[in-house]
């Protein structure tokens, strides 16, 4: 399928995994295969934000995401790697892409 | 060995070199004294002191590798920024329930955890691990892990950890290993132009206290709430009342109070009709087998006394006319004042 610009913008499906505690604020469920709706711009991680929040997080998204990113304390990995090696919240999202969201531990 | 606390009960599943008989000690002495027996040629020195930001560059000036094995955000930056000062390596590790983290900070070229987490997480979000537990065995886990990154550090064989982060998943029985961004050069602390050349308030920076002890809530007057002997007292003349527990499900499947009702504290939050319906009707019930027009209690009761006054305060709000005349209050200390002060049976987890 191919929108006005030209760029594809079929649907995906991406794994999302949430550890160190974020699973909390999805039921304690840590895995999640969701399938993203077809939409006009190629599916970005900030997107994928966005719909986590709307689709996912039952209650207190504030202790998910802060303004369009996650919260400090959060790190987010692209298929094994650090988002900031991927580039960030503008990396566009692959089918079958793994993101995990790892919320940092302090304990010892 | 810097630790200014000492050796309690609840410390020992997880913090393997103390032992019973040396509850109430320093912890870095008993560490140091654990060591010792295990091999009396090494050098022990232990710090009994809250690493501060006034201690921390000049002790860690005097080491060549230091680990982290802290509980708290304000220490792990306070250790961070002193070892990027002092320009020595870091071998960080933690653990929280099922899982472990381990990371090389500030080697090689790899980033510091400044670069990583520039700015601290809110403090509602921090969970310690006397709070939300952890297994024993996790932190031993990472602490060996941790010890063997020191070992390959100190012996010239570089890190496996450094630019990466090692994950343990205890309950999957899985590591795995992420590959981090190297050393941010806009880092406050170790980039290029670091607008930080001294320690700081960490405290402040991080808007938490510098411990792993759980802080004590004052939401509710006093007047709102009761002690465990007035509780006590409540059950020893059957005056009647309904105790809600507001514990988390886990928490009441290891202990509870005979006849408490289990309202959860995320489903008060979330106002679940469920649960408010079956609490209307469990106050509902009781005040009819009471009989009389008087003004009935509610006691509420959680771990701590902590959320427990979060409950009595959204209990407050709830509407008149489903609930009557009530009048709600707290158990204060919760169940591990109950335990320490009237029922030395009683669980202590």
């Amino acid at each position: 399928m191919e929108n006005a610009t030209g760029k594809r913008a079929a649907p995906l499906s991406v794994q999302l995994e949430f550890g160190g505690g974020a699973e909390l604020l999805f039921d304690g469920v840590r895995k999640h295969q969701v399938n993203l709706p077809n939409q006009p711009e190629p599916w970005n991680v900030r997107h994928l934000l966005v719909w986590i929040k709307e689709n996912l997080l039952k209650e207190r998204p504030e202790l998910f995401v802060q303004g369009d990113s996650v919260r400090p304390g959060i790190l987010v990995l692209i298929n094994d790697a650090d988002w900031e090696l991927m580039g960030n919240l503008d990396y566009e999202l692959q089918d079958q892409d793994h993101v995990v969201f790892i919320s940092t531990l302090h304990g010892g | 060995l810097v630790d200014h606390d000492v050796v309690e009960l609840n410390n020992l599943h997880r913090q393997v070199l103390h032992r019973e008989s040396r509850l109430g000690r320093s912890k870095a002495h008993s560490a140091a004294a654990a060591l010792k027996e295990l091999n009396s040629a090494g050098r022990y020195v232990p710090y009994e002191l809250v690493l501060s930001p006034t201690t921390a560059l000049e002790l860690v000036r005097a080491y060549d590798i230091v680990a982290d094995c802290s509980d708290n955000v304000p220490t792990r930056y306070l250790v961070n920024d002193a070892c990027v000062l002092a320009g020595k390596p870091l071998v960080s590790a933690s653990a929280l329930r099922l899982e472990g983290q381990l990371t090389v900070y500030n080697f090689q070229g790899g980033p510091c955890y400044r670069c990583l987490f520039p700015k601290p997480p809110p403090p509602e979000t921090v969970t310690n691990c006397a709070d939300g537990g952890v297994l024993g065995v996790v932190p031993g886990i990472l602490g060996s892990l941790q010890a063997l990154e020191v070992l390959k550090i100190a012996s010239g064989m570089g890190s496996s950890v450094s630019r990466s982060m090692l994950l343990f998943d205890a309950l999957e029985g899985r590591f795995r290993h992420i590959k981090l961004r190297p050393r941010d050069p806009k880092c406050a602390v170790c980039g290029d132009r670091p607008s930080l050349t001294t320690l700081q308030d960490y405290e402040i920076f991080c808007g938490s206290s510098a411990t792993d002890k759980c802080r004590r809530l004052c939401l509710l007057s006093s007047e709102e709430r009761i002690s465990v002997e007035e509780y006590r007292k409540i059950l020893d003349s059957q005056i009647a009342h309904v105790l809600v527990d507001v514990r988390p499900l886990v928490e009441v499947e290891i202990c509870c109070l005979p006849k408490s009702l289990h309202v959860p504290l995320n489903k008060l939050e979330r106002k679940d009709e469920k649960c408010l319906k079956s609490l209307y009707q469990k106050i509902h019930e009781e005040k009819q087998k009471a009989g009389g027009s008087m003004v009935f209690p509610v006691y509420v009761v959680c771990k701590l006394g902590n959320d427990s006054q979060k409950a009595v305060r959204i209990l407050q709000e709830l509407p008149y006319d489903e609930l009557g005349l009530i009048s709600i209050k707290d158990i204060k200390g919760g169940l591990m004042a109950w335990a320490d002060k009237i029922d030395q049976e009683f669980p202590q987890y």
